[in-house]
Formats: structure tokens, C-alpha cells, sequence
């Protein structure tokens, strides 16, 4: 069996006699008798690391590793650099706990400085949480900010991912709050149908961008509508895109969040993830989660320390925002030695090879009979075809190692980042051909 | 130390993207960027040396005993890291076809099976990504069943006065009101109390076993039994499973539901602050209630975030599980539960503990009557702590001790690093007696001196630029 208890069994018998105790029962007196394990749990014995990484690693190759990853809807295979990966492995940033003793953690504090700065930046807003759970948690946890005594109600386009919907929906019914659809035209938010759902009790409409087709929404007219119904306005961005597109910011927003997996997190089948999450700074203690500040020490050298507290629940107990505790640190670390390493340029070099390729791609599909562009609207990296015999065509990818679109509701969704070559998607437009003239 | 940003060097790069080898899209019109975040700008080694740099200020598990309180910082197990970084788990996309994931779901299943049978319960989720994630998801079943039953009158979750601030934040979540109850002089649930604010509008209790105070509460069954006869449902948080696992089952307490903090119990590292996951299981009457995905289950199902969850920490939390197996689970939990009454013991005779007994796996010093003596303070002390390399333990927590200090060794300490310790604290006792000044200015040697929280506050800065 494998442990990591140091002490060896003659320790562990010097320990209880020094403490009084004849064996471990004797530690457990409290427990009631009727309650107690008498019989060993049902699970295997312990095995040593080699049987043990056998095990698991028999477990992995039972999966499929694609080659050629063209399928994105909510998780996306970036490129990510050698050294995003060694950093948070690094042992005290991996072994840490949230930084509760500033003296002790200068160096966790300063990077979650540096993270909500380079948040800051990507999105145009003022200020930004440590992180939250994921896309769809911040996106929820952005709703509930924004609600008030009077405004209750959360709007939220059709065209978001189905998971934020769903999270955003089972938020609201925590606090017996309601959520409304807004109906899709053409692939995108209904604007004139979002004017008409704004009412008094409106509390913010969410949008995302671009959005669950892959389409850029019109965000600023969108914004606009809201804003002039006197509600907040939420924008989830895909922080690539963020690097060549108008920022939430710009476009009016009152909260950013998102989605941070394209920041050099592996997709890793759905987690863990990193919710991101910034405000204008009139919505600065309305933000859920650990914030790090700055300050000085008691000798007037530059200091960072978790800030804000008395937002949180351990200082406000049932009447914080949030519940949330932990976060997804080591993530938010990732992410910003991504954005650091990858630098504005890099960033937007990634998100132009994204947007090009998954063009090219478009493009080659649509070479092939039957298969056309269901929307006319501009797009990011990812868009949505209608194609005959998606199923079987799919099928004859997947066994040549390439994982194509997702069929979702109308079409296949199809993503392309930098990391897909030309002749990797020349051969994919071959295969679907084959399959679909076939 | 320089931030990131104040390294930046104009035109600095790393190399790594190829040119594009398809032609250029162009962005619609409207919607270009106006201009580019600031973002550093370094070479490769700069990047290197300015995160070994932070890297090199902060205290891991690794570095050094970390008696965290509540927080459970045993050892984190290599091979769990070397497992979870497979490629064979982490390039496997969430929606890719179901022949392509066996694997991933084989892990699942698998740690579903450990974990219920060590909690005691029939069914579980691995969606929510934290222990406050897990409460949520958890009372969420709570409301759901009361939902389901058109029980409307049940408005109330009770929480005892010793809980964890998720606790309470939790239950307003779920727009629950919430009956905070006093605990008993021994830091256990007041039975009277308890049967006072006991009724029909009562959807549940949220408990921890043991308790903040390191208890392992002896009416535990008496309680369960009161809840359920008025009609609730008991919530089981899991923070300090550590001390039971394989010995005594929160399912057998008569709890319905449970999270488990997977990086606690389960060994998976904390990342400085996450990622976690929090398991939550529950028996079989509310399985029907637990969280789905949209896109990979189909639905308008009760969801708590995107996908499965945090996948790769599960994956950490089955190895550790795997390499325990039936023998080590309990001897871990005893073994933790053995280093704190060890630590207590020695002790003793210094800082005095809250509660004078047989502690389960953490214990809380109360230094009320030695900071009128001394007029050294709880905080004073846990800054000593660091000058001695030692993380000091949760202060000020739990509410109900006022100048309190809890110790949580864990498991994987060995008996020198606890004798080390108990001198440590017995030196601080000491000096508190001889120079409580020195105390007050405490830590000495740190990378910093005491931060001014409240200048942090009053005038917020949370972000770096570029002319300050």
C-alpha cells in the first residue's frame, strides 16, 4: 500500500503513549459506537506510484488525443508555450494556499497584481477580481452584481454558450431571481427584440462576444439599448479576440467576463478553466472573489495584500455577494505568464492566425457542394456551416485523427486557431469532400 | 521587487508562432481594437528569472510546516501532477465524441465509486470547482427537493455560530434565510437551541464534523434525527473530512449530502488559492437534482458552471486515492488526527487550548487570558511565526474563540517537524513574557514588515500604471 505518513509504525505507537492514548480508537472516543467503520472500506488496496501510474496512465491512452483539434464551442486548442506550463508548476506557487499572510506570499500577490492588471488592459476596464470558477460562473456571478433592491430581472442573449445560459439560470433561481431569453435573428442577438424585453425591473443583459455561432454582435448598439433602459451591461469576450477587437470598454460595458482557457490553459477535458472578470471602477466593491491591492509596509516599502475584504463572506457571512472562497489561482497565473509571454503583439498575431485560418477553412468548405455559410455575419474564429451527412463526415475525420465541428442545433460549428496548418485544413476540406459529394 | 511591467522593454519578444501560412482576414468594419492593451513586453529569460524571482517569496507546503487551520496543507503528491499533465487527459476537448473519452469518464466513474463509498453516499457530482461551490451545489439539492415536493413554507437554513463564513453566504445564495444557533460551552451543537428554531419552515441544517473547533461532535445522530423530524434536509461540509475519511461516514451520520474539498482530503495542491473542486455527493432521493452540462449532457438541466467540472483535478484526487487504496485512507486520517494531539500535548502548559480534550485533526489555542497578560495578540503571535519559517496558523477563526489560533498539522508532518514547532511556540511564549514590543513589530525578517491594510482599502490601488 502506498502512504505519505512519515512516521513509521514504532513512532506512531511513541506518539499515542505520549499523548495517553493505547491505540487510535482511543482518539476517536467521540464517535458513537454504532457509527463506526468496522469493516475496511470498499475500494481497492493501495498500490505503489509505479502500479499506481500504470493505472492512470492506462486510463489516458483509453482516450483519443487529436492531432488536428477543430472543434472550439466553449474550449479552445491554442498554442501554449513551453514556459506557460513551467511556471505554475513551480513547487511554492503549486503548494501555496491563498495568500492570507501577505509576509509570507509577495511574490503569489504580486503575480495576482499583475494578472488583474494585464485583465485590466485586455478588456479596457478598471478593475479586476483575482478570478472566478470559470466563463459561465463569472458570467453568473457578473449577473447577480448587478441586481438591486428594485431591478431583479437578468437578460441574456440566446446566442451564449448553452452552459453559461444554463449557469446564469440556475444562479438566478438561488435567489428566486428571473432570467429572460432574447431571441436570436440571423445567428445574432435581436436587437429590436431586446428593446421591447427592457423594462423598470430590467437589473443587465448579457450578451457574448462573439458569440455562441462564432458571430461578432453589434455591441455597441446592444449597449446602448441597455444603458438607456437603465440597466447594467454585461459583455463575456473571448480574451484572444480581445487582442485586435473593440474592447467591452469601449463598447459600453459596465462588467467584463469571460472565458480565460484560451490563455494558455489546455483544454483538458472542461477544466480547470478560469473565469475572468473586471468592472468599471464605480462597480469596484460590488466585485465578487479576492482582489489584491498595493500598499506599504511599516517601513514604507511597496506592499500587495488581499484588499477590499470586507466584501467576502468570511467578514460578511450571509449578507457578502458571494459565497466564492477559493478561486482558480494557479489558473490566473497561467493566463498572465501567457499574456506576458505571448506580449500585445503576440496576442494579436494568435488572434489574427485564428481569424484568418478559420476563414481559409470556411472558405474551403464551401468550395464543396452541399455545403454552405448558414450566417451572412462577420465572424471570429469559429462559424457554422450547413453541411450534408455532417455525422458521417465527421466520423471519417475522427478516424484520420482530426476532431471536426460540432453539430449543434442547424449546422456544425467549426473553430481554427494558429495552431491549425493550411494543409492540415486542405486535408480535412479533402476528407468532408470525399464523404459529402460521396 | 520590480513588477512585470516595469521590466518591459519595447520590441522584446519570445519566438513562437510560425508566420501565417493562409491569407489575412480583415476585422468588420467598426470593430478593430483603437489600440493595444499594454501588455509587457520581455525576452524568454527575463520571463524566467522575474516569475523564479516570485516564485522564490512565497511559502509552499514544500517550503516548510504549514498548520493552516481548516485548510488541510498536507503534502501534495508528485505523481498525482505527473498523472494530471498526461497528454492523454489534458488535450482531450470536453465535446469530443464519447469513443474518444472513454478514459475521461473511466475517471470519473471510478473516483465516484472511492468517493461515495468514503463519504457514505449513493450518487455524486464533480461540476462544482471549489469547497463554497460544492455548499451551493449542495443547498441547491436542499431546494430543489423541497421544489419538487411544492413544499413552499420552508424558508430557513440553519447554521451553527461556529461555520465557515461560506456557510451562511451560501444559504443567502440559495435565498435562504439564515438562523445562525449558538453552539454549547464545548464548542458542539446546543441541542436546545437547535430544537428551539427547529419547524416547518426549516429546509435544512449546514454542519461541519468535526467541527471548526477540531470536535467530532458525540449527538451528531440525535441532530440529523431532529432535522429530519422537522422536515429538513443535513447538509454535510466537507472541510474536515480529513480527520474521518475511512473511519466514520458522513452518509452513516444521517446527512444527505456532502462536498468534499479535493484539495484538501484528496491532496490535489492549492495553486495559491485554487484551483479545488468540491465534490458533492448525495443519497439516492436526490440524484435526480444534481448538475448537468448543456452541451455535454443536452437540456435545460440545474447547472453550476460549463462542462464537468475541474476535470484535472479529479484526475490528481483518484491517483492519491489509488496510491492510499483501503489501508492508507484510514491510516491518513488517523495519523492526522494523531499529529494534532501530539502537537496539542506539546504545547501545553503555554498557549492554552479552547477546548482542554481530545482534539480530531485541528485544534484552536484561545490567547484571550495571555494577551491580558502579555498584551501580545493572537496576530502578534502568527507573525513571530513567520520569522521563525513557520506559516502561521488560521487566526481570529472560529468566531466563537476571540483571540483564537488554529492549528492543523496534517498527516504528512513528521514527529521532528512537530516537536520543532511545539519549541517554536514555546519560545514565543516566552519571549511574549520578556519583550512583547519585539512581538507587536513582528515579523522581523520577512520579505515585508506588517502591510497597511487599512491605506489598502481606504485608497484602492488594484492595478498597475504607467505613471502611477
Amino acid at each position: 500500500m502506498g502512504s505519505y505518513v512519515p512516521s513509521t509504525a514504532a513512532e506512531q505507537r511513541e506518539m499515542l503513549r505520549a499523548i495517553g492514548c493505547g491505540g487510535f480508537r482511543d482518539l476517536y472516543r467521540d464517535v458513537p459506537q454504532s457509527m463506526y467503520l468496522d469493516h475496511p472500506l470498499e475500494i481497492p488496496s493501495g498500490m505503489s506510484e509505479l502500479e499506481g501510474s500504470r493505472v492512470m496512465t492506462a486510463m489516458a491512452a483509453k482516450n483519443k488525443v487529436f492531432s488536428t483539434i477543430l472543434r472550439g464551442a466553449g474550449a479552445y486548442d491554442h498554442y501554449i508555450p513551453s514556459i506557460v506550463k513551467s511556471i505554475p508548476a513551480k513547487e511554492e506557487f503549486l503548494t501555496a494556499y491563498t495568500p492570507y499572510q501577505a509576509e509570507m506570499s509577495q511574490g503569489l500577490l504580486q503575480s495576482i497584481f499583475e494578472y488583474q492588471t494585464m485583465i485590466c488592459e485586455l478588456t479596457g476596464m478598471d478593475v479586476s477580481n483575482a478570478s472566478v470558477y470559470d466563463g459561465a460562473t463569472a458570467a453568473a456571478e457578473a449577473a447577480a452584481m448587478c441586481r438591486d433592491r428594485k431591478r431583479r430581472v437578468t437578460l441574456v442573449s440566446s446566442a451564449a454558450h448553452p452552459d453559461t445560459i444554463n449557469t446564469i439560470r440556475t444562479y438566478c433561481y438561488g435567489t428566486g431571481d428571473e432570467m429572460r431569453l432574447v431571441p436570436v435573428k440571423d445567428g445574432k442577438t435581436d436587437l429590436d427584440a431586446l428593446k421591447n424585453m427592457l423594462t423598470a425591473d430590467t437589473a443587465s443583459f448579457y450578451v457574448q462576444q462573439p458569440n455562441f455561432n462564432g458571430l461578432f454582435e453589434d455591441a455597441e448598439a446592444l449597449g446602448e439599448a441597455v444603458h438607456s433602459a437603465g440597466a447594467m451591461y454585461i459583455m463575456g469576450c473571448n480574451p484572444i479576440a480581445l487582442a485586435i477587437m473593440k474592447t467591452p470598454r469601449d463598447c459600453g460595458a459596465d462588467v467584463a467576463v469571460g472565458e480565460g482557457q484560451p490563455l494558455g490553459i489546455p483544454v483538458s477535458y472542461g477544466g480547470p478553466y478560469l473565469g475572468f472578470m473586471a468592472a468599471v471602477s464605480k462597480y469596484m466593491r460590488k466585485l465578487p472573489g479576492r482582489i489584491v491591492g498595493e500598499t506599504v509596509d511599516s517601513r514604507g516599502a511597496r506592499a500587495f495584500v488581499l484588499s477590499l475584504q470586507a466584501r467576502e463572506q468570511h467578514i460578511r457571512r450571509e449578507k457578502a455577494g458571494s459565497n466564492i472562497c477559493s478561486n482558480q489561482a494557479l489558473c490566473a497565473l497561467t493566463a498572465g505568464v501567457y499574456m506576458a509571454a505571448m506580449g500585445p503583439r503576440g496576442m494579436a498575431d494568435a488572434a489574427r492566425q485564428s481569424m484568418a485560418k478559420a476563414h481559409y477553412l470556411a472558405a474551403e468548405l464551401c468550395k464543396i457542394p452541399g455545403i454552405s455559410m448558414k450566417y451572412s455575419g462577420g465572424y471570429f474564429d469559429e462559424f457554422v456551416v450547413e453541411m450534408p451527412k455532417a455525422d458521417e463526415a465527421l466520423r471519417a475525420l475522427e478516424d484520420a485523427g482530426i476532431l471536426g465541428g460540432l453539430v449543434i442545433d442547424g449546422g456544425v460549428l467549426w473553430c481554427a486557431t494558429e495552431k491549425v496548418s493550411k494543409a492540415e485544413m486542405d486535408r480535412t476540406a479533402a476528407i468532408v469532400k470525399e464523404v459529402c459529394a460521396g | 521587487m520590480k513588477l512585470i511591467f516595469e521590466k518591459s522593454v519595447p520590441g522584446r519578444k519570445l519566438s513562437l508562432l510560425p508566420p501565417c501560412d493562409v491569407d489575412p482576414a480583415a476585422m468588420p468594419a467598426g470593430l478593430e481594437r483603437e489600440s493595444a492593451p499594454a501588455l509587457p513586453e520581455l525576452s524568454e529569460s527575463d520571463l524566467a528569472r522575474h516569475y523564479t524571482e516570485l516564485n522564490r517569496s512565497v511559502h509552499g507546503v514544500n517550503c516548510g510546516f504549514y498548520p493552516l487551520g481548516s485548510c488541510t496543507m498536507k503534502y501534495n503528491p508528485r505523481m498525482d501532477e505527473e498523472m494530471a499533465a498526461l497528454p492523454g487527459f489534458t488535450r482531450i476537448h470536453p465535446l469530443a465524441p464519447a469513443e474518444a473519452t472513454e478514459g475521461c469518464r473511466e475517471v470519473l466513474e471510478t473516483a465516484k465509486k472511492y468517493l461515495c463509498e468514503i463519504s457514505g453516499m449513493d450518487d455524486m457530482t464533480f461540476q462544482p470547482a471549489a469547497g463554497a461551490h460544492g455548499e451551493f451545489t449542495g443547498v441547491l439539492l436542499i431546494k430543489q427537493y423541497h421544489d419538487a415536493r411544492n413544499d413552499q413554507k420552508r424558508t430557513k437554513i440553519i447554521v451553527p455560530d461556529s461555520a465557515h463564513g461560506t456557510n451562511p453566504a451560501t444559504a443567502a445564495m440559495c435565498g435562504y434565510q439564515v438562523v445562525n444557533i449558538a453552539s454549547a460551552d464545548n464548542g458542539c451543537v446546543d441541542l436546545k437551541a437547535l430544537k428551539a428554531v427547529l419547524g416547518d419552515d426549516t429546509a435544512g441544517l449546514m454542519l461541519t464534523n468535526p467541527n471548526t473547533v477540531g470536535i467530532f461532535d458525540e449527538n451528531i445522530l440525535e441532530i440529523t434525527r431532529l432535522v429530519h423530524e422537522a422536515g429538513g434536509l443535513c447538509y454535510y461540509d466537507g472541510a474536515n473530512l480529513n480527520a474521518i475519511m475511512g473511519v466514520v461516514r458522513p452518509g452513516d451520520m444521517g446527512f444527505d449530502c456532502i462536498h468534499m474539498n479535493l484539495h484538501k482530503t484528496f491532496a490535489t495542491p492549492h495553486g495559491g488559492g485554487g484551483p479545488g473542486a468540491g465534490a458533492v455527493g448525495c443519497k439516492a432521493f436526490l440524484s435526480d437534482f444534481l448538475p448537468q452540462s448543456a452541451l455535454m449532457d443536452g437540456g435545460e438541466h440545474f447547472q453550476v458552471r460549463s462542462f464537468a467540472g475541474n476535470f484535472l483535478v479529479v484526475v490528481k484526487a483518484l491517483a492519491y486515492l489509488l496510491t492510499l487504496g483501503r489501508e492508507g485512507v484510514p491510516e491518513a486520517a488517523q495519523n492526522a488526527v494523531l499529529n494534532a494531539n501530539y502537537l496539542m500535548r506539546k504545547i501545553q502548559g503555554t498557549f492554552a487550548p479552547a477546548f482542554d480534550r481530545t482534539c480530531m485533526h485541528e485544534f484552536v489555542l484561545d490567547l484571550g487570558a495571555f494577551k491580558k497578560e502579555t498584551g501580545v495578540s493572537a496576530l502578534d503571535v502568527a507573525k513571530s511565526l513567520i520569522d521563525c519559517g513557520m506559516h502561521p496558523p488560521t487566526m481570529y477563526f472560529p468566531l466563537i474563540v476571540h483571540e483564537a489560533l488554529m492549528l492543523e498539522p496534517t498527516e504528512t508532518e513528521s514527529r521532528e517537524t512537530l516537536d520543532w514547532a511545539a519549541d517554536v511556540f514555546r519560545h514565543l511564549f516566552t519571549l511574549a513574557h520578556e519583550d512583547p514590543e519585539f512581538m507587536h513589530n513582528a515579523p522581523h525578517n520577512a520579505q515585508i514588515g506588517r502591510p497597511d491594510e487599512v491605506r489598502a482599502a481606504r485608497k484602492p490601488v488594484l492595478r498597475w500604471k504607467k505613471d502611477g
